[in-house]
């Protein structure tokens, strides 16, 4: 201990008691314990947004879903089309934005619709206004960010695809194998059977085992839920594993009110009984909730940036420097002429030239190293 | 009074009664309505053949509702072909036939299955293979009917009634189903029915089903019962009773659970029974009734007489004959 710190120690000792802890407090806490608190704040203040896109054919209860979910009514109006209106019409992509406020938090929801999937007779490629729309939304953000004034960035781009299987059948179709593949490394895919009323509790169960067997046969990466920490209590552990366990998740929606066990719920009044869309026991639209909404909304927002948008980033750039690299290649040897990018012929042919050139170029420092050494 | 005696000696040698104006007066009972009788003792011994063909995309209960039409396992699921078989690539056919036997009366059910139709990402023309094994039954029997030496009773593989399941969205028709029953109501009996339909309130059951008969009559499809072949007043009536009610809303289910002490065909989900055959519930008995108790011989004589004979004229007026026919039996009134 060197004596300047003695002396602070002593003047420390000889000042009054009350600024003397004080002042250790001071020395202890430095503060950026609030950081969270400041972020929180922040945002609060800023508001987030979320961007929510809702794939599978009509009639699967998608509108009723975003209804249920968001305690919303964003299809009021809507009128639905017939058999022959639908002929000529192909897959359309129609966005929905609308803010909710809740406890001063605010949210700028935008639901992106895609009606007309798979209700041709012929639906091939139907999924590929959708990818179109994807990678739209990913470019214009690589634009804005690569550009000059960053500050007011709009983020457009998809967060989580919502992609509903229709109950009815014995588990995925050609269909659904093909969307889910031709979407999975642009969005996180989150797979849910639709309009699950119809099902007992034991073909759920059988449904649900099939269409994992699936996805994994086929290789289809939808959304994974990130791991517990460690340090989290059992009963989040447990939680966290029940989800899992559950997916794909079997949901109902509903838009009515009805009256069960004394209380006032959304439901689907049945003759036979009622379903109330909040009954865990009924389905499993609570646990979707939760998951979208109150635990996952932050996590699928990162993946979407950190993984979906570094993907689409980094092949845009490679073929662009491959561009680059091709037209820089050209500069020498002919002068500059706008080219599209050569075909396979031309590109031998440049690839021979090269050598040729670079052939040359080691013969020359041959000799001038043999004059070199000559002269020396 | 002379005539009536004569009439009278004369009828132990079955001549025709002489008919007065305002219809004939028999004098004493001959005991022609025993023909009823003898006709339906014949039926019941040779028993009858009835083809139902079952069209839909695959998951829409189109086995289970067969089985539970005829109470007894008479799908194809049922005869031994595993449930978790891969959807098809094109649509295949696949008949599979039971004898089954109630009040001493023997009927050969033949259930077709349509696997694979409707499944695929592109189906264009998928309804093709099933107009081709219609026309086919048809050829067939047309083939034993014209030969010189003919059966007895030609063995009847034509398709008597076409059950097609419209999925139940809610919404309308799919452009699918528009075009399959387009194009097959001229050749088969079609009974459009609404499958799984415990997925809709009865108010939206409601809503659906005026929807889908609208697009139905938009497009000019005729299911059956078919307005034109109503024979009298009393059928007009009775069948435009049914055809308002048509697409039955149909659940099928081979289980049964206790309800109210009885023990009921029924799907259990964790917020009640659904109960198959309760009209409250779904439509299923009004189906059943409608094709099997009440109009199962006229589907069959309508797929014989006009699905049948529509097909037969124009094999005829195309080729020109499949083999010399004199023009008496071109025109000779079929049964």
């Amino acid at each position: 201990m060197d004596a300047i710190m003695l002396q602070e120690k002593l003047v420390e000792r000889l000042l009054c008691p009350r600024v003397r802890t004080a002042r250790q407090k001071e020395k202890q806490y430095v503060g950026f314990a609030t950081l969270p608190n400041q972020v929180h704040r922040k945002s609060v203040k800023k508001g987030f947004d979320f961007t929510l896109m809702v794939a599978g054919e009509s009639g699967m209860g998608k509108s009723t879903l975003v209804n249920s979910l968001f305690l919303t009514d964003l299809y009021k109006d809507r009128k639905l089309l017939n058999a022959e209106e639908r002929i000529n019409q192909t897959v359309e992509i129609i966005k929905h934005t609308v803010d909710i406020e809740e406890k001063g938090v605010k949210l700028k929801l935008t639901i992106v619709d895609t009606p007309g999937f798979g209700d041709a007779v012929n639906n091939n490629e139907c999924w590929k206004p959708i990818t179109d729309y994807i990678d739209q939304q990913f470019e214009q953000y690589f634009r804005d960010e690569s550009g000059l004034n960053r500050k007011n960035i709009q983020d457009n781009r998809v967060h989580c695809c919502l992609y509903f299987i229709p109950p009815f059948g014995h588990g995925l179709r050609p269909v659904d194998v093909e969307f889910m593949k031709a979407l999975h490394e642009k969005v996180n895919i989150i797979p849910l059977i639709a309009k699950a009323d119809c099902l007992t509790p034991n073909e759920i169960k059988k449904l649900k085992d099939r269409i994992r067997e699936e996805i994994e046969k086929f290789g289809i990466k939808v959304y994974q839920f990130p791991e517990c920490d460690s340090d989290e209590d059992e009963e989040f552990k447990q939680l966290d594993k029940e989800l899992k366990e559950c997916t794909p998740f079997a949901v109902i929606g509903s838009n009515t009110v009805v009256e069960a066990r004394g209380q006032r719920v959304r439901g689907r009044l049945y003759p036979w009984g009622i379903v109330e869309v909040e009954n865990q026991s009924h389905c499993d639209f609570v646990k979707l909730r939760n998951m979208l909404i109150r635990s996952h909304m932050h996590d699928l927002k990162d993946v979407t940036c950190d993984v979906h948008y570094e993907n689409y980033r980094a092949q845009c750039i490679q073929e662009m420097t491959s561009k680059l690299a091709q037209d820089n290649r050209m500069e020498s040897p002919i002068p500059i002429l706008p080219l599209s990018t050569p075909d396979a012929d031309t590109e031998k042919l440049i690839k021979m030239k090269d050598e040729e050139l670079k052939r040359m170029q080691e013969m020359l420092n041959k000799m001038q190293q043999q004059m070199h050494d000559k002269d020396q | 009074m002379t005539k009536q005696h004569e009439n009278h000696r004369d009828m132990n040698f079955s001549h025709t009664v002489l008919k007065q104006s305002g219809g004939s007066t028999l004098l004493g009972y001959i005991g022609i309505d025993t023909i009823i009788e003898q006709m339906r003792k014949k039926t019941m011994k040779t028993g009858f053949d009835f083809n139902i063909m079952v069209v839909g995309p695959s998951g829409l209960g189109k086995s289970t509702l067969v089985n539970t039409l005829f109470k007894s396992q008479v799908s194809r699921k049922s005869a031994g072909w595993s449930r978790d078989e891969k959807i098809p690539k094109t649509v295949e056919i696949k008949s599979v036939s039971h004898v089954i036997e109630e009040g001493g009366v023997k009927m050969k059910l033949t259930v077709v299955d349509t696997p694979g139709f409707g499944d695929q990402i592109n189906n264009d023309n998928c309804w093709e293979p099933i107009s081709k094994y219609i026309n086919e039954q048809f050829e067939k029997f047309l083939k034993e009917e014209v030969n010189i030496t003919r059966k007895k009773r030609i063995p009847d593989t034509r398709v008597h009634c076409c059950l097609y399941f419209i999925p139940p969205t809610g919404h309308s028709l799919r452009q699918l189903d528009v075009e399959f029953m387009k194009r097959l109501s001229h050749s088969v009996n079609i009974i459009p029915v609404i499958a799984k339909s415990d997925t809709m309130t009865v108010e939206e059951r409601q809503e659906f089903k005026q929807r889908v008969r609208k697009e139905l009559e938009m497009n000019g499809i005729e299911f059956y019962p078919q307005k034109e072949f109503d024979d009298d007043i009393e059928d007009k009536s009775d069948n435009d009773k049914i055809r308002e009610m048509m697409p039955f809303a149909v659940v099928g289910s081979d289980k049964e659970y206790q309800v109210n002490g009885k023990r009921v065909l029924g799907r259990k989900t964790a917020w009640g029974i659904i109960e198959v055959e309760n009209p409250n519930h779904c439509e299923f008995a009004q189906l059943r009734d409608f094709l099997i108790r009440s109009h199962l011989q006229d589907l069959k004589e309508v797929t014989h007489n006009i699905h049948y004979e529509t097909y037969r004229a124009k094999r005829l007026n195309d080729n020109g004959g499949l083999h010399p026919i004199t023009s008496n039996d071109t025109q000779e009134s079929n049964l």
